[in-house]
């Protein structure tokens, strides 16, 4: 694509590099936005049908343009701003949690040479960026002034920084198996088997810590709706609030990503083409994860955190001695 | 390598203005009428009562303090890992001992009750 876009701008080198790069910001956005439209659907729909209802059906056939009202109704609904709130750092936290959200697929390789940034540390720049999402819901959390949003926002964090320590063990496995952060370089490494056959507690540990890192049951203490009502999302309404779960939506995409590269193998497979592996590995991912929120419920906050501290962490550490003995004696084998 | 690097500065850029897009279309189409009840502080039919910016339970910061230590030393681990390979026995030792202390450490925080949620 790189030499049409430089033929049809016809000017300096530095300015089709340009036009790449917005060319690309615009996918990621267009990518963002659909699977958002698209996951919103499904998250009900698979629901319903586990729950054996029928889920939306009423806007358009089998309710598939039931996301878009919902967005034309909330774009027309009243922005309330509570009189008790920090304006500026409330009105702040929704934008800013949209930065890391977006920010983390740029390391994701949707097909052979297919990424935006092939950064030789990409996995840990996932993991960095990922992390920065603690922030913005502390800042809603806090300047809403609510009690219950302020307690959301706490239980946010505490729960994020702690699953964040499996979640980055968990990665380091694969890190050691394949000698590079490099996203290319990990799927590459894949061409003969996934790394979930020789790392399948290092993927345990990850799915677990990616459903706490996403906020999603059964680790949705965060929003918990029967005891603090939305958490911090509480004063949020509109516009803003949509904003929260877009983030949740691309995010969610992005942990299913990175589940699907460094551990199923990315866009390898038989006969498809890559794209297209990927995209099937991503929305069995996403399956999973909307599974486990029809299959376990919620658990407490003592539990959450002694599971995470108590259970995940040693497991994770564990992996890390276990693939380093095996990589060991596996160089001595072969001498 | 610092194309990349730019590249994602400018696609943080992009997504921090990208939502103020629709919050200004949403701005122009909705109806605004703000009354006292409205703008209170949700609560469950009564109004909240008391300050809610005060002085908060221990046990996150303690988790915070933890969380610290062990996201530091993930930092040193990485690199450890890429070129654990490379370095063979040196680095497979090292490996031992580095976890020992890890583990050393969890322990501690374990048996001092800082995992503990009180």
């Amino acid at each position: 694509m790189r030499p049409l876009v430089e033929e049809m701008i016809g000017g300096p080198a530095w300015l089709a590099d340009l036009a790449m790069i917005a060319v690309q910001i615009g996918a990621i956005f267009a990518v963002i936005m659909a699977s958002a439209i698209v996951l919103v659907y499904a998250e009900r729909k698979v629901s319903a049908f586990m729950q054996m209802r029928i889920g939306p059906n009423r806007v358009g056939p089998w309710g598939i343009l039931q996301t878009t009202a919902d967005m034309l109704k909330l774009l027309s609904k009243e922005d309330i701003v509570p009189r008790a709130a920090e304006r500026r750092v409330w009105a702040l936290a929704p934008v800013l949690l949209f930065v890391p959200a977006v920010a983390a697929y740029a390391v994701l390789p949707l097909d052979a040479g297919l990424v935006f940034a092939d950064l030789n540390i990409g996995i840990f720049y996932f993991v960095a960026i990922s992390s920065q999402a603690t922030l913005p819901f502390l800042m809603a959390g806090w300047a809403s002034n609510n009690k219950y949003a302020l307690l959301g926002g706490m239980r946010t964090v505490a729960q994020m920084i702690s699953y964040e320590i499996p979640l980055v063990f968990s990665l380091l496995g694969v890190v050691m198996l394949t000698g590079s952060m490099k996203m290319s370089d990990i799927v590459g490494a894949q061409r003969d088997f996934w790394f979930i056959l020789i790392q399948p507690a290092a993927f345990l540990v990850y799915v677990i810590a990616a459903t706490a890192e996403t906020n999603r049951t059964p680790f949705d203490l965060v929003e918990a709706e029967s005891e603090i009502i939305a958490g911090p999302f509480t004063e949020y309404s509109g516009m803003r609030w949509s904003l929260f779960f877009l983030a949740e939506y691309a995010n969610l995409v992005a942990v299913s990503a990175i589940a699907a590269t460094v551990f199923l193998g990315g866009w390898q497979g038989p006969w498809l083409p890559g794209w297209l592996w990927f995209t099937a590995k991503v929305v069995m991912m996403i399956y999973v994860f909307m599974w486990f929120r029809w299959t376990f419920p919620r658990i407490r906050v003592d539990q959450l955190m002694s599971f995470g501290w108590k259970g995940l962490l040693p497991l994770a550490l564990v992996n890390v001695v276990v693939t380093g003995i095996g990589i060991y004696i596996a160089q001595q084998w072969r001498g | 390598m610092l194309q990349d690097y730019g590249a994602i500065a400018l696609l943080m850029a992009v997504a921090l203005i990208f939502p103020f897009i629709p919050l200004f279309v949403s701005a122009y189409i909705q109806t605004k009428k703000p009354t006292t009840e409205k703008l209170s502080t949700y609560e469950c039919g009564v109004d909240t009562i008391g300050k809610t910016w005060v002085q908060f339970k221990t046990s996150y910061f303690l988790y915070a303090l933890v969380f610290v230590v062990f996201d530091i030393e993930t930092v040193f681990l990485y690199p450890w890992a890429v070129k654990f390979q490379v370095m063979g026995t040196f680095a497979f030792v090292e490996m031992l001992i580095f976890v020992a202390i890890l583990v050393l450490g969890l322990c501690y925080a374990w048996r001092k009750g800082a995992l503990e949620w009180q």
